[in-house]
């Protein structure tokens, strides 16, 4: 390079590009490398490598992953476990990869998937196994509730196994943040008018009212707002069709979600969830609505729940589950069936849920764990899934295909951002639906 | 005949491993990739066969450049280009006018502007997205904050944030990654201008301006042109940066190359295929004018 700038020869034309171009590769040094597996050398029946794919690379899902693992070395000692796990995006960099690996048909042994609609299109493409007989062999059909049981099946068939459960409609506040702005931390909410009052006293104090991150964590705010507005069934016919999109009690919902928004904090669309939860923890903002795994964020900052830090369902959609589960599948043309089957044996049996999820700090999806096993906040998440009407969550892929959450997702963020106002908005929500 | 083929054979020979690869990896897949994008597969079923899928002609690319969404895209690039490209050029040329002077330190100046650019723009798009955080006032951080110590605090803005002009926030962090390289084509540029035709310009009587005006900077044109085909392909072609500093569902920073990327995650292939061939066109209307000439200059 340094004689490059020295000579004193005319550049001609080309030679400045050929010079231009031949120093270039600098400048696209990016972050690339794909993780190529073989996935199972040996798939005799009985033994090899099991390739488990998952996005659970970091943090408690990591830990959670770990404790499974432990399970299934001591249920199946004669399956190898091999951690196919791609890190970043919340899952989005595992999910571009699994897509390209089905497409060309190298599936791992068993991928993990958000239970629900957004299994649609690996079922509709025939890229998964309809495993209904599994749930007979394993004999868990009946430890499964018929709520989400029923949310799973296509068809009459069912896809996938359930491995943990998460509530989405939550709360989240910091209660010294309440009290110094005069507000009572155990004062129930009932709806989402009656939250305004009390997001007005905060912003009086030149506090965040509510925190909030990019568009997803948006997506999330606005289907709890639509739970709380529309009411368990009103939201659930948002996905059959039997609730139109354009209605007046929809508008409603959305002008509470756009004056919910006037409440946030402005450097959203480059946080993610983490960061608006910590805004919580570092007392920056009284409120966050995400969903449970938050809980894992306050307790590792060693956060007492009730003193440190309070939760309670979105205003509103209380007695409701806004659910979202993350399950196992099995691929067509996987290497090792038999081992991905016995992995799912494993993420099915009440061991591996327990362990599992105490260590995620999400609850099991199976009904016959022992709450004593989890922590105080499970315990409530627990009982309440035992009871509450259960509702699919839009924003992590349990209501709708991938294609109608990214088309809600960019219709979402275009409105918050300003750019469309609110009819145009309700109407890009129902031509998204329409997907 | 055996003669002929003495003469083609053996760089034909040596020149076909290349060829295949570039001829298959290259054009074939561009091929694919457009044939793709005049098919009406928008759903997982349909890419592995299981559906039906049909050939559609051109309804894809009618109805991406008919959509406000897209259209929305194009206008961000066109604005994310028109300011990397004026910023790079600009601060480049300036670096390589000042280092061109004797200078003392100037290997350790050469070296400061060029170092962004080892960079890659993934790791410098998380420092960038700190430095442009859009809060102001009390919750300032970054940029906006630097801007209330030093007492500039009117220029506290949202940064990316803004819904219209919000991309060409994210031009700078690129015009700081590039701007090296652009002062490394127009020094290399300024060296090659011999000696001797500025001193006989000097002995003319030319003023320093019109010395540049008139002898320097029409030596500088190709390096110029060059500079501008090499940062204009590149700002066509941005993700990473973007991707880094924003996310890809953020309205105010969408592109096209951030379309085709949410178009594929939602196994709508069609629609992907379809914005890669207008990015393709779109480039190749950069570039093409540029090569014909050039061969045209080559062969005079």
């Amino acid at each position: 390079m340094p004689d490059m700038l020295r000579t004193r020869k005319r550049a001609g034309p080309i030679a400045a590009l050929i010079v231009a171009l031949a120093t270039l590769p600098l400048a696209l040094a990016a972050c690339g490398g794909g993780t190529s597996s073989d996935g199972a050398s040996s798939s005799a029946k009985g033994g090899g490598d099991v390739e488990v794919f998952t996005w659970w690379a970091a943090g408690s899902e990591k830990l959670g992953l770990d404790a499974l693992v432990g399970v299934f070395k001591t249920q199946h000692p004669e399956y190898k476990f091999v951690n196919g796990a791609v890190a970043g995006g919340a899952g989005s960099a595992a999910k571009d990869l699994l897509q390209s690996r089905l497409q060309a048909k190298d599936p791992p042994d068993t991928f993990q998937a958000h239970a629900g609609k957004e299994l649609t299109d690996y079922i509709d493409a025939g890229q998964i196994e309809d495993i209904s007989a599994l749930y007979d062999q394993f004999k868990i059909r009946d430890v499964f509730p018929a709520d989400l049981l029923k949310l799973l099946t296509v068809d009459g068939k069912i896809y996938s196994v359930p491995s943990d459960i998460h509530r989405a409609n939550m709360v989240w506040a910091n209660p010294s943040v309440l009290t110094a702005a005069g507000l009572d931390p155990k004062a129930k909410y009932d709806t989402i008018e009656a939250w305004f009052p009390a997001l007005d006293a905060v912003k009086a104090k030149g506090k965040t009212a509510l925190s909030v991150a990019t568009t997803w964590t948006q997506v999330n705010l606005l289907e709890t707002v639509l739970i709380s507005d529309l009411g368990t069934d009103g939201y659930i016919g948002l996905w059959d069709g039997s609730t139109d999109w354009k209605g007046a009690d929809v508008t409603k919902a959305l002008e509470d979600f756009k004056k919910l928004m006037s409440y946030t904090n402005k450097d959203r669309d480059g946080l993610d969830w983490p960061e608006a939860t910590q805004m919580i923890i570092d007392g920056k903002a009284a409120f966050n609505v995400m969903g449970d795994w938050a809980v894992a964020a306050f307790e590792e900052q060693k956060q007492v729940a009730g003193k440190d830090f309070i939760y309670f369902p979105v205003p509103g959609t209380d007695g409701t589950f806004d659910f979202l589960a993350d399950s196992f599948t099995l691929p067509v043309g996987a290497k090792n069936p038999d081992g991905a089957k016995a992995w799912l044996e494993t993420v099915s049996s009440l061991e591996g849920q327990t362990a599992f999820n105490k260590a995620k700090g999400s609850i099991p999806a199976r009904t016959d764990a022992n709450p004593a096993d989890f922590s105080v906040y499970q315990q409530t998440a627990i009982t309440s899934f035992g009871k509450d009407t259960i509702v699919p969550s839009l924003a992590h892929g349990a209501a709708s295909s991938i294609a109608v959450l990214n088309a809600i997702a960019d219709a979402t963020s275009k409105f918050t951002t300003g750019a469309s106002d609110l009819k145009t908005y309700q109407s890009e929500l129902a031509a998204a639906v329409a997907l | 005949m055996p003669r002929q083929i003495r003469q083609w054979g053996p760089p034909l020979l040596l020149i076909s491993p290349s060829l295949i690869i570039v001829g298959v990896f290259v054009y074939g897949l561009i091929a694919i990739n457009v044939k793709t994008s005049m098919t009406d597969v928008h759903k997982a079923a349909q890419a592995t066969g299981r559906a039906p899928s049909h050939f559609v002609w051109f309804e894809n690319f009618a109805t991406l450049l008919g959509s406000d969404a897209f259209q929305h895209s194009l206008k961000n690039l066109l604005l994310f280009t028109a300011v990397f490209l004026v910023g790079t050029m600009v601060m480049g040329f300036l670096w390589a006018w000042l280092l061109d002077r004797p200078a003392r330190g100037e290997g350790i100046f050469r070296s400061v502007y060029l170092f962004p650019m080892a960079v890659s723009f993934i790791a410098s798009g998380v420092v960038w997205r700190w430095l442009l955080n859009s809060n102001q006032g009390e919750m300032a951080s970054g940029l906006n904050r630097l801007f209330q110590i030093v007492g500039l605090g009117f220029l506290q803005n949202n940064w990316w944030n803004n819904v219209n002009v919000g991309i060409a926030a994210i031009a700078l962090p690129a015009i700081w990654q590039l701007s090296g390289y652009v002062m490394a084509l127009f020094l290399a540029g300024f060296r090659g201008i011999p000696e001797e035709l500025r001193e006989a310009g000097r002995i003319d009587g030319a003023s320093e301006w019109k010395l540049y005006r008139y002898v320097l900077f029409p030596q500088l044109s190709p390096v110029a042109l060059a500079a501008v085909i090499i940062i204009g392909h590149m700002s066509l072609k941005t993700f990473d940066l973007i991707m880094s500093i924003s996310k890809p569902a953020n309205y105010q920073t969408k592109v096209p190359a951030i379309d085709m990327y949410v178009f594929k995650s939602s196994f709508n292939y069609a629609d992907s295929a379809a914005v890669g061939v207008i990015l393709l066109v779109i480039v190749a209307v950069l570039i093409v004018p540029y090569l014909v000439r050039t061969a045209r200059t080559e062969k005079n």
